[in-house]
């Protein structure tokens, strides 16, 4: 093509062939061409920086999911107020989803802190700490009102719970496993600074923002969708800060109640939660021996550190494919392909890397050292997956006498839809 | 209230206490830890434009309609050339501002006569898209005055940005939002 340009002007061709012929590789911020001295007194326009937008609107932000989370608490604790809670979502779908584009979110916030407490280049902005903390101590107090009607991805999925059905128990306890799995991909990733996968495959951010991948798009309708039937689809079944909250609002100090006084048993709210998140009073049988359950329990407690062990050798076992996340691990194989001859050609990555002059063997061996981070960070989450499942099946084996029809403070996100079917609450008021 | 069922409650209590003060010390601990590393201002994306190759990636998968990657201009590092290379096609017709002879498939580049031989080259923001045609353009032949930078007033800094997922060249990072760009050639400043 450079034959194209020296059709035109003479001068032109011989400075483009002489600068072709010494510079070989074009590299970057070559001054070629001197800048010139102007003899009109020309002035150089300046190269505009418009600035962001001001840490005072971050901050901001935190003061109105403050504000938020103390509303949805007293509204879902002290007023009982499904209505006041409905117009809070909304205002929190609008607010956090649709005028904040649903950055940054509490959800995705659990990468950042995670990426701060393993790779040392990284600071933390303050607002996202906030972010973080913020809803996960209010659940440590009240139980998830950061889920009943702040958080914007709970809030898009709330207002399109229409008719929802029931999943079965098994099934919805069964499913509810995937988030520890998400939350524990999301760390892993995030610790070796390899990506961010909650924000990438983010449902319905890409509504708030009007646009996004059109894959993304798809499966946030998807999941709206079916959000009519089966109540928060996400929220159940995938968030990985939910997992978080769940811990949290397990070891609450105060938490919704179905009724505002005492139970009476009439069993009329028993199938109001679309999430499956209030459980039945246990029945009485008096013929099942305890040392049944306690035998179970025992074999448990002995079988949990082989669950460990399985979880490690399973993760050791994974290690090296889920490497090939990280950018860099890819790149370094391509290059290796490359540098031994198996592949001919360059593809962007590969040119890019080779214009920085970098050696080879320094990126070999930065490749290496994320593979063994991944290789042991994979066990080290394969143990606890382990760890996880082992005391699960330690709780589902304890027998908890429950006389009432009570929430469960795991699973219930506070969203006050059971109230109103509480005989004892109409009465009262 | 029996006696039995007054001691269970309070065990209970106990065992809840305790769970919460663990959460509560989990949290605290994690809290002090990422302290530590905390600063008080928040950060943006930025593309390192000496990483940067100009793929074109930048243009198709900004989460925006239209990218928040624009084109920009250190003019003090431009040659001010007749014959901008990343101004003009290859191979144009004639060393005009005719749309067949330009490179920018959007016509963001205004042309402008200053003296002779010089000709000024402004990006009209509204219309790049960030494609990196004339970055590549400028940097094969030119001085490399061109290059890419996410400008602040449209990006809406995502969390993880979408392009620096797909940047072949790991040209982005994320910088201290005091100073949000990274001008080429005023780097070390
Ligand atoms: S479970 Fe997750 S997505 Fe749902 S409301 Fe809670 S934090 Fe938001
Ligand atoms: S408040 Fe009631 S309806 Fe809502 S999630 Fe909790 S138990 Fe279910
Ligand atoms: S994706 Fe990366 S290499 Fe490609 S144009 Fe954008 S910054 Fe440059
Ligand atoms: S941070 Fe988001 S809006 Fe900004 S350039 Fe990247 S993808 Fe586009």
């Amino acid at each position: 093509m450079i034959y194209g340009y020296c059709k035109i002007s003479g001068a032109v061709l011989l400075i483009i062939c002489l600068l072709f012929a010494f510079a070989p590789n074009y590299a970057f911020s070559v001054q070629r061409f001197p800048p010139p001295q102007f003899k009109s007194g020309h002035v150089l326009p300046e190269t505009t920086q418009a600035p962001p937008r001001s840490d005072f609107y971050e901050y901001l932000d935190a003061g109105v999911l403050l504000a938020a989370l103390a509303v949805a608490t007293y509204l879902a604790l002290k007023r009982r107020s499904r209505t006041g809670l409905l117009i809070l979502t909304i205002f929190s779908l609008a607010y956090f989803g649709f005028w904040r584009m649903g950055c940054v979110c509490a959800v995705g916030s659990v990468q950042n802190v995670t990426i701060t407490l393993f790779q040392t280049g990284y600071s933390i902005p303050l607002v996202v700490v906030i972010f973080f903390a913020l809803p996960l101590i209010f659940t440590l107090f009240f139980g998830r009102t950061f889920c009943a009607a702040v958080c914007p991805l709970g809030a898009i999925q709330d207002i399109f719970v229409i008719k929802p059905v029931r999943v079965p128990r098994w099934l919805d306890r069964g499913l509810r496993v995937i988030p520890y799995l998400y939350l524990g991909f999301a760390v892993l990733f995030a610790a070796t600074g390899s990506a961010f996968i909650i924000c990438e495959y983010d449902p319905f951010i890409a509504f708030f923002r009007r646009g996004g991948r059109a894959a993304i798009l798809a499966f946030g309708g998807l999941l709206l969708i079916l959000g009519m039937f089966v109540g928060r689809p996400y929220c159940r079944y995938l968030c990985p800060y939910g997992v978080v909250l769940s811990w949290m609002s397990k070891a609450s100090k105060w938490h919704v109640s179905i009724t505002p006084n005492e139970c009476i048993q009439c069993r009329l709210c028993e199938d109001s939660c679309p999430f499956e998140a209030i459980d039945s009073p246990t029945e009485e049988k008096a013929n099942t021996p305890r040392t049944e359950g306690k035998g179970r329990l025992i074999t448990l407690i002995i079988l949990l550190p082989l669950f460990i062990a399985m979880g490690v050798g399973l993760g050791a076992g994974v290690g090296s494919y889920l490497s090939r996340i990280d950018p860099d691990v890819r790149l370094a194989e391509r290059i290796w392909l490359e540098d031994t001859g198996q592949i001919d050609e360059m593809d962007d990555a590969s040119e890019a890397f080779r214009k920085t002059g970098r050696p080879s063997s320094e990126l070999f061996a930065e490749a290496k050292q994320l593979r063994r981070q991944f290789r042991i960070g994979s066990m080290i989450l394969g143990g606890f997956l382990g760890l996880f499942t082992g005391i699960k099946m330690i709780s589902l084996s304890i027998k908890r006498s429950r006389k009432d029809y009570e929430t469960n403070r795991t699973h219930c996100v506070s969203c006050g839809r059971c109230f109103s079917y509480c005989p004892v609450e109409k009465d009262e008021k | 209230m029996p006696e039995k069922d007054k001691d269970k409650i309070s065990r209970r209590d106990f065992i809840s206490n305790t769970i919460r003060g663990v959460c509560l010390l989990g949290l605290g601990g994690t809290l002090g830890l990422v302290a530590t590393r905390t600063q008080a201002g928040d950060t943006v994306w930025q593309i390192d434009p000496n990483k940067c190759i100009g793929c074109g990636r930048c243009a198709d998968h900004c989460v925006l309609e239209i990218s928040a990657v624009k084109c920009v201009h250190n003019f003090a590092m431009c040659g001010y050339c007749k014959l901008c290379t990343g101004y003009f096609e290859p191979q144009p017709n004639a060393l005009n501002t005719g749309a067949e002879n330009q490179l920018c498939p959007t016509g963001a580049i205004r042309r402008s006569f200053v003296e002779h031989p010089y000709y000024e080259y402004e990006i009209d923001e509204e219309l790049c898209v960030g494609c990196g045609k004339c970055v590549v353009g400028c940097n094969a032949f030119g001085n490399g005055s061109l290059f890419l930078q996410i400008r602040h007033d449209v990006c809406v800094n995502c969390n993880e940005c979408a392009i620096s997922v797909v940047c072949p060249s790991g040209a982005f990072k994320r910088v201290n939002a005091s100073k949000p760009y990274i001008l080429k050639g005023e780097e070390g400043e």
